[in-house]
């Protein structure tokens, strides 16, 4: 029932919350709202000074407004007003405007620190904490700046009452939060530690917190805290339901408490002193024997809080990742919990078992649960559950099951929520490349993704599967065939035709014996798709058409006739127009020699480092993607050279390959020096550009022949490469 | 930490927000409509646990409102549950069978005692009895209409 009763009802604002309420439009809702707002206006501004009831009802009543999302641009200084009363209720309402419409007028600012100073001093612990709580509340730099010192000393004053302390600890971890650098290590810091020990169960979980907070940036300062946390983690984990009296949540000793702990130490190694470890050892089997045994209630409160420590600790034995008989264990009952009825403890088992897949330990065991999670991701109704468990293959993969998994994540792909695919579509990418043995497997992952999610292929997957088709001869006419066939169906995604274009440019010799798959045939293939496709495949397709008329002669004839159409070479896109005149004149005026140089096969990709990942990490945050799956991606680049050409020895052998037609450079009697340098190409080389995907710099005027020539020696993975990787490269 | 806590109704209309990190009215107001689409659109019967960036959102129903708390990767999922619930409880001992109207109407209340319990993101105390305690003696302080009235205006 309404509170009105107690005291303090101000009637006219319950008055004003029913007429809103009782509007039967937004236009009235809004009318009743600037009635008000004038009104209050009226009186703020008024002859007669206003007294508090009043003045605490008004800006009640404008916080009421603004929490229904219409803008207040007044009653800043009327609440000011009210933090220096010293009636609680109108210093509450004071604060609470305060801390909800947080203003940056420096003069307010001054005002508000003004009182909150007053109020720290004043030694009455109810307006100290409400104080404390606007400070953590608004947490502002200029707050920051006034009290960052004051606070760690009422913090550890002797005294301090405990609700104080409480506020106190977690004020200071706000701004220790936002400000950092205003809250400096001092005396009080070994005394917060000992605040572990305190008697008031309150103050340690408070203290805690900042505790936590501060172990993370300054370990050392800290590490005292471990054998208090874990002494004290002892206590309650051993203790009787009824020692902790109201500490106890649903027969559950003080839950919040024994997380928190567990959570602390999750911030260090495990424990050196053998005592120390060898208790913590004790009070994590306690917690999982605990786990075993019947609940002591029904109610889904005894359950949660009793998981909650339990999921806790599992998280701490896989941060220590060094017993493993207490792996086993965990993941024996997380094991049973991917079975459990309650969807919510389905879920945290996935969840908490991705990273246990990583422990070494513990990998093995995880990946006999790999039926169970297979299930879950056919038919769990809940798409987080199902998203968990598409999380968990992927932890748990690795060269056993990788195909087995990969096949699964494709098919739930096909399925999936949209605004789960871009991640599927970059993990299956990275597992495909990862685990490949057979790397048509890989080129068929792939294409199949393409096809499957078409929109959700980012470049950096399909640049992947062409550098590493590039890079190994031995799947090149495994390539060209799949491609082939892949556009032959009807509606094929864009990412296909890009894909495709590129490979058939360069290997589609391979295929041109079969009758069915002969140059004409595979060029009609592709322009079939052309008048569909957006400008910079288009651009792709053009180059693939010249690649062409340089691997099939035959051709020639059939190619100049579509590049010579006005659509092409009066296309209003100036990069299609620029290619398709280039190229007819290169088609036209080269002799067979310079056109098989410049339109030399494609050299090996240098090795470096999976843009996938990268992209992958970018998308979930910092540290979804360990540094040993990063440091993998680095190795495994290196068997994109599947030759065993590495960095310097492509570089090499690229410049050594562009330079040996220097005798073409006087074929047209243009030059006679063939400089090979090592400079990267400038925005007017057009060969490499005509290559780069990134929008090239539009050169200006006129082909310049000279430098059209003098770029064929450039070694090109110092030059814009062929298929940029994404802005994050930084070459 | 906790980043935030909402309580909507089922039609989307919001009772309570706090906020316990500094952003700009415009990126609340973008977190809320997605809120409370993602929220009401899931289905019964499907876990209270979703992941919305990098946060973790944690929800739960109670009648007619959503109590949606969205928590940082580290915590609790479980426990940030049980949190929603201990508010509840908090509010049900207060107002006596607390219901969504009293919130309305009581919104200053909602927040005072959310403030007792909840600081910085972080839980300041755990036992029920010594926030209910806090609670009601702050309402001991409140005086009476007519105590105020006689007592000079500052």
């Amino acid at each position: 029932m309404p509170a009105v009763s107690k005291g303090d009802g101000m009637r006219g604002l319950a008055v004003f919350i029913s007429d809103i309420r009782n509007c039967k439009s937004k236009e009235a809702e809004i009318k009743r709202i600037n009635k008000e707002l004038a009104n209050i206006r009226s009186k703020f501004k008024g002859d007669k000074a206003l007294d508090g009831y009043s003045k605490k009802k008004y800006v009640c009543k404008l916080l009421f407004i603004f929490l229904l999302g219409h803008d207040i641009d007044f009653g800043h200084m009327e609440a000011v007003n009210l933090l220096s009363s010293n009636k609680y209720t109108e210093k509450q309402i004071g604060y609470l405007f305060i801390s909800v419409l947080v203003n940056s007028n420096s003069e307010l600012i001054r005002l508000i620190n003004n009182a909150i100073k007053n109020d720290l001093s004043s030694r009455n612990p109810t307006f100290m904490c409400l104080a404390l709580h606007c400070i953590a509340n608004v947490g502002s730099r200029e707050m920051a700046e006034a009290f960052a010192s004051e606070i760690p000393r009422i913090l550890v004053a002797g005294d301090t009452m405990d609700s104080v302390k409480q506020s106190a600890a977690l004020c200071l971890l706000r701004l220790y939060k936002t400000s950092p650098d205003l809250v400096l290590m001092g005396e009080w810091t070994s005394r917060v530690v000992h605040l572990l020990n305190d008697q008031h169960m309150g103050v340690v979980t408070a203290a805690i917190s900042l505790i936590t907070c501060l172990s993370q940036k300054n370990p050392d300062e800290f590490k005292t805290c471990v054998s208090l946390a874990v002494s004290r983690l002892s206590r309650i984990v051993s203790s009787a339901s009824t020692d902790l009296q109201d500490y106890t949540y649903y027969f559950v000793p003080a839950p919040w408490l024994s997380c928190k702990l567990l959570r602390l130490l999750q911030c260090y190694p495990p424990p050196e002193d053998g005592a120390v470890k060898g208790r913590l050892v004790e009070c994590l089997e306690t917690i999982l024997n605990k786990a075993q045994e019947p609940p002591k209630s029904k109610k889904v409160q005894h359950s949660n809080a009793k998981n909650a420590i339990l999921f806790e600790a599992i998280s701490l034995i896989i941060h220590y990742d060094s017993e493993p008989n207490l792996l086993v264990r965990a993941c024996n009952q997380l094991g049973q919990f991917l079975q459990h009825r309650e969807t919510n403890l389905r879920y945290l088992a996935l969840e908490s078992m991705c990273t246990l897949a990583s422990s070494e330990f513990s990998h093995e065991a995880v990946k006999t649960h790999i039926e169970t999670v297979i299930n879950a991701l056919k038919t769990e109704r809940d798409v987080s559950v199902r998203q968990r468990a598409a999380d968990l293959l992927y932890a748990m993969c690795d060269r056993s099951n990788s195909k087995q998994i990969v096949a699964e994540m494709l098919s739930y792909l096909e399925t999936a929520d949209y605004s789960i695919r871009e991640e599927m579509v970059l993990k299956v990418a990275i597992l495909a490349e990862k685990y490949a043995v057979d790397y048509s497997w890989y080129v068929d992952t792939i294409l199949n993704l393409i096809r499957i999610a078409g929109d959700y292929v980012s470049e950096e997957v399909w640049y992947r599967v062409i550098q590493i088709v590039i890079n190994r001869d031995d799947v090149q006419g495994y390539a060209a065939k799949t491609v082939f066939e892949a556009l032959q169906a009807p509606a094929c995604h864009e990412n296909m035709v890009k894909v495709g274009g590129y490979i058939l440019g360069e290997f589609g010799n391979l295929i041109a014996g079969d009758p069915r798959s002969n140059p004409l045939v595979q060029f009609n293939l592709l322009h079939s798709k052309f008048h569909l496709c957006s400008v910079p495949t288009r651009a792709l397709l053009l180059s693939a058409y010249i690649k062409f008329i340089n691997l099939f002669p035959e051709t020639k004839a059939t190619i100049q006739e579509v590049l010579r159409c006005d659509s092409q070479i009066r296309n209003s896109d100036v990069e299609l127009q620029q290619r398709a005149v280039e190229y007819l004149k290169l088609s036209s005026i080269a002799s067979t020699d310079v056109l098989a140089t410049v339109l030399e096969e494609m050299p090996p990709f240098p090795e470096r480092e999976s843009s996938i990942l990268a992209k992958l990490k970018k998308k979930k945050g910092p540290g979804a993607v360990s540094v040993a799956e990063l440091e993998d991606g680095k190795r495994e680049s290196g068997e994109l050279n599947g030759g065993g050409e590495r960095g310097q020895d492509a570089a090499a052998m690229a410049a050594s390959n562009a330079s040996t037609p220097s005798p073409s450079a006087d074929l047209l009697g243009i030059r006679s020096s063939v400089p090979v340098s090592t400079t990267p190409a400038s925005a007017g080389s057009l060969l490499v550009d005509v290559f780069s995907e990134a929008g090239p710099a539009a050169p200006s005027g006129a082909v310049n022949d000279d430098g059209f020539l003098r770029d064929l020696e450039q070694p090109t993975e110092t030059s814009d490469p062929l298929l940029v990787e994404g802005s994050g490269d930084s070459e | 930490m906790m980043r935030f806590l909402l309580l909507f109704s089922r039609q989307g209309r919001l009772r309570l927000q706090k906020w316990f990190t500094a952003i700009s009215e415009r990126e609340k107001k973008k977190i809320i409509r997605e809120m409370t689409t993602m929220v009401l659109a899931r289905p019964p019967r499907t876990c209270n646990f979703l992941q919305w960036k990098d946060l973790k959102i944690v929800y739960k129903r109670y009648a007619s409102l959503y109590f949606c708390l969205g928590v940082e990767d580290e915590e609790n999922e479980l426990l940030a549950l049980e949190i929603i619930h201990r508010y509840v409880e908090l509010l049900d001992k207060y107002f006596g069978n607390v219901c969504e109207l009293d919130i309305i109407f009581n919104f200053e209340k909602a927040y005072f005692i959310l403030d007792e319990f909840l600081m910085g993101g972080e839980i300041q105390e755990t036992s029920k009895q010594i926030v209910n305690r806090a609670i009601e003696s702050s309402d001991m302080l409140q005086e009476t209409m007519e105590e105020y009235m006689s007592k000079p205006a500052f």
